[in-house]
């Protein structure tokens, strides 16, 4: 009755062309901003933030790389949480070998790293595709772990390869309480967003969708299938870098290869399947729902004073049971869900 | 305005002593033809005859292991098909590669992806010369959108539309690049009537309007005869006739590979 098009009419394009075209949208997307920006860390507690909204967003940002890649493009990698790796190690290199350098440059420039990998790692992408593509790019998983471990240097000689992430410093300003590292990640995250959001509306996110979806068309119509799919694996890479920066320096603040290992690449896959393939929004969506419903449940669980082994064995079936469901309900994910929902939203509740 | 007596030009695209195989299979051999500027050129033979194969070889999906394509002034062994997307030779295909997932409009904005030049760093903060083009495109875009009346599902993806929809809106997707040259694999397969009817109106305002040269596969001999300047007929990866509709009409060759001879 609310959610409705109607009267508002487009006299431009540009109108026409706009990321949110109908009003209720944008003013639902103000009030999230203003909740994210203001209400937030007025009443978040220190262990929300830590806990549950920073790798909220973190994973969030590397399922968006991810999504790029997989989504947008078809390429599909399981490679993700070594290009987070690499973005981690490489900014912490260079905020450690380079004096004085901005934190915020490290960063990107640890992204670049993982851009870079992420090039050499897509190459079999222009001769193999589907599974078989998965399974290579395996290697890059355990190639970059491998890396990290045997060659010191990456890790400034640590023994046992851990490194400690820098202090998360910024224009002179030291992001120590939990607050302050949130709203700087949601910043990062936003922008990224934003850009990614820009990205797959214009020329360049067509000529991904269009080699993702029939790659001969896409060639008889001028893209070039290997500039297409490696510059998807490049920003993917460049994103996860960054999330894998970010996860290191605002999340768990001390590092071992380790972390970055299959399993994380996994739980990034399942985020953007159960989100949305091809959608910006799923990767968010998919990211609260792998993040924050086990947190759900096991708060659930605790409620009925369950004992804890049994508590923590129903979790993980409840979560999978949920998996399962969501995935037969709806193969295209939360973002489709959720689209359906705004469809069917405009007529309701008169749906004649 | 009676429609005048259309003037094909000069040859502009010319195919000589082609041949390609696939291992051992011939699927063209030795076939030479040519194509005039502005006219409608028809390819037609039975099924397996090699008909598609010639388009792929003209557009440089496939690579002829004999002969020489002469098109924009250069002679060539063969295509690849960037420099043909760039010389402007566009196509649709026989069955319907549109990019299943995106909406129509997104779609045809993908036929007009080499004239957009911004580098994806202006696309990612979408100002400047990114946006400039996105409109500048979008306004062309609606043209082709408004010249083949598909404006009321402009937003819709195309995996959702009927048949008939899908086929035209490929032939937007390849109006969109504003080709010198069009080549249409099957256009009106699988289409009733009227929808053939519509096609072929579509066809030759195309190349009435925008002066297009096309070259056309198709199994409707009525409409083939009906609206071809010119027709190659194959037969077996074998070239058996080549001229008017009328000659081909009365070229027995042709008739024996469409109807068989008398044993």
């Amino acid at each position: 009755m609310f959610y409705r098009e109607a009267g508002q009419f487009k006299t431009s394009y540009d109108a026409d062309s706009q990321i949110f075209p109908i009003r209720q949208d944008r003013i639902g997307v103000a009030l999230m901003l203003a909740v994210a920006f203001v209400v937030v860390p007025l009443v978040a507690t220190p262990y929300v933030f830590s806990a549950i909204l920073i790798p909220f967003l973190i994973f969030a940002l590397a399922a968006l790389g991810l999504n790029i890649l997989t989504g947008y493009a078809g390429q599909i990698s399981l490679g993700t949480a070594a290009f987070m790796a690499v973005g981690a190690f490489a900014s912490y290199n260079f905020v450690l070998r380079i004096p004085g350098i901005p934190l915020l440059v490290a960063f990107v420039l640890g992204g670049l790293c993982a851009a870079a990998v992420g090039i050499l790692f897509g190459l079999p992408s222009l001769r193999i595709r589907g599974f078989y593509l998965a399974a290579s790019t395996l290697a890059t998983q355990f190639f970059v772990v491998w890396c990290l471990t045997k060659i010191p240097w990456l890790t400034n000689n640590s023994s046992s390869g851990v490194i400690t992430a820098q202090k998360l410093e910024m224009f002179g300003y030291a992001f120590e309480s939990p607050a302050s590292k949130y709203l700087l990640v949601l910043c990062i995250v936003l922008v990224l967003a934003l850009a990614a959001k820009n990205m797959v509306r214009c020329s360049i996110g067509r000529s991904w969708m269009a080699i993702r979806d029939m790659d001969v068309a896409a060639e008889v119509i001028g893209f070039r299938p290997m500039r297409t799919k490696l510059t998807a694996f490049a920003i993917s890479s460049f994103y996860c870098g960054v999330a894998g920066a970010l996860y290191a320096y605002a999340y768990l603040g001390t590092v071992e290869p380790e972390a970055y290992n299959l399993d994380l690449s996994f739980r990034i896959l399942f985020m953007v399947m159960i989100g949305g393939m091809g959608s910006i929004l799923g990767s968010f969506l998919g990211a609260a729902f792998i993040i924050l419903l086990p947190i759900f449940l096991s708060q659930f669980a605790h409620g009925f004073g369950l004992p804890n082994s049994i508590a923590s064995n129903l979790e993980a079936m409840v979560f999978g049971a949920l998996i399962i469901f969501f995935l037969i309900v709806e193969p295209h994910g939360l973002a489709r869900l959720w689209q359906i929902g705004k469809e069917k939203l405009r007529l309701w509740p008169f749906p004649h | 305005m009676a429609i005048a007596a259309r003037k094909s030009g000069d040859v502009i695209l010319e195919l000589s002593n082609i041949s390609l195989s696939f291992g051992g299979v011939k699927a063209l051999t030795d076939i030479s033809f040519d194509v005039r500027e502005h006219e409608i050129r028809a390819i037609i033979g039975p099924n397996g005859a090699g008909k598609s194969s010639m388009l792929n070889v003209i557009n440089g999906v496939y690579r002829p292991q004999q002969g020489a394509i002469r098109f924009h002034g250069e002679v060539r062994t063969d295509m690849n098909t960037h420099d043909a997307a760039r010389y402007g030779i566009a196509r649709t295909f026989q069955n319907i590669a549109l990019f299943k997932g995106m909406s129509v409009l997104d779609n045809i904005m993908t036929g007009r992806n080499l004239m957009m030049k911004a580098t994806f760093i202006e696309q990612a903060i979408y100002f400047g010369r990114a946006r400039r083009e996105e409109m500048e495109h979008r306004r062309r875009v609606e043209q082709i959108i408004d010249f083949l009346e598909i404006q009321h599902i402009r937003k819709t993806p195309v995996g959702r539309l009927p048949y008939g929809l899908q086929k035209r809106v490929e032939l937007a997707r390849a109006l969109a690049a504003e080709p010198k040259m069009l080549l249409l694999d099957e256009p009106m397969a699988g289409m009733n009537v009227e929808e053939k009817q519509d096609m072929c109106r579509f066809v030759l305002d195309t190349n009435d309007q925008f002066g297009t040269t096309i070259v056309l596969i198709e199994h409707d001999m009525g409409v083939v005869m009906d609206i071809s300047d010119r027709v190659v007929v194959l037969d077996y990866g074998k070239k058996i006739g080549d001229g008017t509709p009328e000659e081909i009409r009365a070229n027995p060759a042709v008739i024996s590979a469409y109807l068989g001879t008398v044993h």
